[in-house]
């Protein structure tokens, strides 16, 4: 279910044609509108899935089990009504929001200044430090989970949100050192200088000519690692429990083997979707800008 | 330049590390075994996993008005689907971790989990609790929940076996009648005689691959064909002549006379079917019957109930129930025992029974229930059926030989779920028309042998 999100927002940013500002850079003068219907095409394929869930949510859950699906069956709200009904919907949005938040803001402390080392001031080595990084994602998570389980169940980590936090820390900073490296690459060695020949310390020059350059690239990052926390499942479903459950993990608890839960687990679906696609919404300026940096690269 | 680099690093594995303790300093101050429901520090909480079937739902809505107000004890539910909640437990058990001081576990976990002392004895909870009446629980359910030392660590939330069900009004149609303790063979004439290709087939049986699906009913035909999984000294007897003869006598039956599609249909398929007038007979769990006889079910009050169909043995119905178990590391077994003790009562079920309503009590456990007249109302059309196919089936020596290890449509060890459900999917594929059943279960005899070699 949380593998909707990301179609969401790609389907966000589908839709959204990119700026002017942007377009001007491009070579064509006029684009070929059947581009724009193709785009358009692409963006509505990623997001039916999604608004069918919707859809879904809000029927009965006789009509969402009924096959051929009925499109015009009668809404209710019943499905969200028992999402919030239950005690544990609210701890478990709350436990992901901190989850999520904490690391993501960790993961942006973290990564900056090593992105800054490695390429406004590359250090020695500095691309075999950007290997060793990627590296630590080599490993499958899951290879991971039994030790990280029974290392949490010696130390009494187990079921305490700040395990959830330092794991996904560790999880997103390889990918966060890797994207903001390459949009602090895009910081011209000239207007470094200049800042520096104008007598700018280095707080003053990251201030005032590194930062601007560089928020869409800080937005586009904390908002990647940002649903990559969000909609981790592996690692909170092994390592909490009673208090400190995630969102996903509170949606499969819908999923019974007898009776019907498919407008319940919709409706909770689409809650759960809701902060993501909101984040992307806000940061959707900076987020164009700064997936298309990287992506020209 | 050296330092400068790895600052990041250094920096990010020491707030691993500081997280971890602050983690660490949480979980202590809760009073040990790993957080969980300890984290308000009093005993007055417990922390409860159970699978998601609709009678646990019940009980999470009726617990806080009519048990946590009693008793002052908070009840902190984890609701999960059944093969999640399996892997959940199981982990949590297996090291300990007491996360959970109560599970929904059955009568498949508990020998090994009590062997394995994962659980809290409850014989002297039971016995010193008069209120509970331990006598009043259904013998094959109790035995089921009892551990090779003779101790219970389970107490039963509902129970079930298994019977026919078939339509009577169908029957009486067609001139025929069901003997009062059919064997397979007048079974499958049944069905042949009142199969109609085009509309109603002659009966319903899982084809669904899984341990837990197509096996369940199939290891009762084959326990009643003389077959075992397992003979006392741990030899797999997977391709035995009664197990292969059993095996494709359910194949062929399935595959003459039964649901289209049989190769994808479990228990709610097969409950479809049923209720919407696609088969005549069924052979599936005893717990089906109330969805069939519920109000506004086109079929209700046309079915009757027969015994678990037999061949060489006397009975041949599973016996399955979903039980609560106390973690042997809980510090709050007290309150655990107060919590299942109320869960697993009589007066739980007459609580259901007024707010919720008859047809909804997790029955099939005491015998009790089957004197209530008021649940009779609801449920006299199975609810004898269900008592005698309960009360008849002896989960220690079901079929025609001694067994290593206790359990009826299963073994109860713990590679026993991943084994069957391997050799289920090929049987599947034998119902869908591809293989022979001898391959099958050729290869399911090295599998199973190399199984039963740890026990040796």
């Amino acid at each position: 279910m949380a593998a909707t999100a990301p179609s969401t927002t790609a389907a966000a940013a589908d839709a959204a044609p990119p700026r002017q500002t942007y377009r001007k850079h491009s070579k064509l003068n006029r684009p070929n509108p059947l581009w724009g219907v193709a785009a358009w095409a692409v963006g509505l394929l990623f997001a039916t899935p999604a608004l069918w869930m919707v859809l879904t949510s809000l029927h009965r859950e006789v009509d969402a089990a009924t096959n051929p699906p009925s499109l015009l069956a009668p809404l209710t709200l019943d499905g969200y009504r028992s999402f919030f009904g239950s005690s544990n919907a609210w701890p478990a949005l709350i436990n992901s929001a901190t989850a999520s938040v904490v690391s993501t803001l960790l993961v942006l402390a973290l990564s900056i200044p090593a992105a800054y080392a490695l390429s406004i001031r590359p250090v020695k080595r500095w691309s075999d430090v950007l290997f060793f990084l990627l590296s630590t994602r080599f490993l499958p998570i899951v290879a991971a989970v039994l030790p990280l389980y029974l290392f949490a169940v010696t130390t009494g980590a187990l079921d305490q949100i700040g395990l959830l936090i330092a794991l996904y820390t560790a999880m997103n900073l390889p990918i966060a050192v890797w994207m903001m490296r390459s949009f602090l690459a895009e910081v011209p060695v000239e207007m470094l200088e200049a800042a520096q020949l104008d007598g700018a310390g280095l707080i003053r020059t990251l201030r005032s000519v590194v930062a601007p350059v560089a928020m869409p690239g800080i937005a586009a990052t904390a908002l990647i690692c940002f649903i990559f926390s969000w909609q981790e499942l592996l690692l909170a479903r092994s390592l909490t429990g009673v208090v400190a459950g995630t969102a996903p993990v509170f949606l499969t608890s819908f999923v019974t083997s007898q009776g019907l839960f498919l407008a319940q687990v919709c409706a909770a679906a689409t809650v759960v979707s809701l902060p993501v696609l909101i984040a992307g919404f806000a940061a959707q300026d900076k987020l164009v800008q700064g997936l298309s940096l990287g992506a020209v690269k | 330049m050296t330092a400068r680099r790895r600052a990041p690093l250094a920096l990010a594995a020491l707030s691993t590390v500081a997280l971890a303790s602050t983690a660490c300093g949480g979980a202590g101050g809760g009073g040990g075994g790993g957080g969980g429901g300890s984290t308000d520090g009093t005993a007055d909480s417990i922390s409860v996993i159970m699978v998601n079937n609709p009678q646990m739902e019940d009980l999470q809505q009726l617990t806080a008005e009519h048990f946590t107000e009693e008793t002052g004890i908070e009840v902190q539910f984890t609701v999960q689907p059944e093969n999640d909640v399996r892997a959940l437990i199981a982990q949590d058990f297996s090291q300990q971790a007491a996360q959970y001081d109560v599970a929904t576990i059955s009568n498949y976990e508990v020998p090994f989990f009590s062997e394995n002392s994962w659980l809290a004895p409850l014989s002297d909870y039971a016995e010193q609790d008069a209120d509970f009446a331990q006598d009043d629980i259904l013998e094959p359910i109790s035995a089921g929940l009892t551990g090779s030392d003779g101790e219970i660590y389970a107490e039963p939330f509902y129970g079930e076996s298994s019977f026919l069900m078939y339509r009577t009004d169908l029957f009486e149609q067609a001139g025929l009648t069901m003997p009062e303790q059919p064997t397979w063979q007048e079974v499958a004439d049944l069905a042949a005689q009142i199969d109609d290709p085009n509309g109603t087939r002659g009966i319903c049986l899982r084809g669904l691959p899984g341990w837990g699906q197509v096996f369940a009913p199939l290891t009762t035909v084959v326990n009643t064909f003389g077959g075992t999984w397992f003979d006392a000294d741990w030899n797999a007897q997977v391709n035995s002549p009664e197990f292969v003869e059993a095996t494709q006598f359910y194949v062929d039956l399935v595959q003459q006379h039964g649901e289209a599609g049989a190769a994808q249909a479990g228990f709610t398929e097969c409950l479809n079917a049923m209720t919407q007038g696609g088969t005549a007979m069924w052979y599936d769990a005893t717990s089906a019957a109330g969805s069939l006889e519920a109000e506004g079910s086109p079929v209700a009050g046309s079915i009757g109930y027969a015994p678990a169909p037999v061949v060489e043995t006397e009975s041949a119905g599973w016996i399955y129930s979903w039980a609560w178990g106390i973690q042997a590391a809980s510090e709050k077994q007290d309150a655990a025992w107060e919590f299942i003790s109320w869960a697993s009562s009589q007066e739980y079920e007459e609580l259901v029974g007024a707010e919720i309503g008859w047809s909804s009590v997790p029955a099939g456990k005491r015998a009790s229930t089957y004197e209530n007249e008021e649940y009779l109302e609801v449920a006299g059309a199975f609810a004898e059926a269900t008592e005698a196919a309960i009360s008849s089936a002896n989960p220690n020596d079901p079929g025609v030989q001694p067994r290593p290890a206790p359990g009826i449509q299963f073994v109860a060890i713990p590679e026993f779920a991943d084994l069957a459900t391997t050799i289920s999917q090929d049987i599947s594929s034998n119902i869908a028309g591809q293989g022979t059943v001898q391959e099958s279960l050729d290869r399911g005899q090295e599998a199973a042998q190399a199984v039963a070699d740890n026990y040796k």
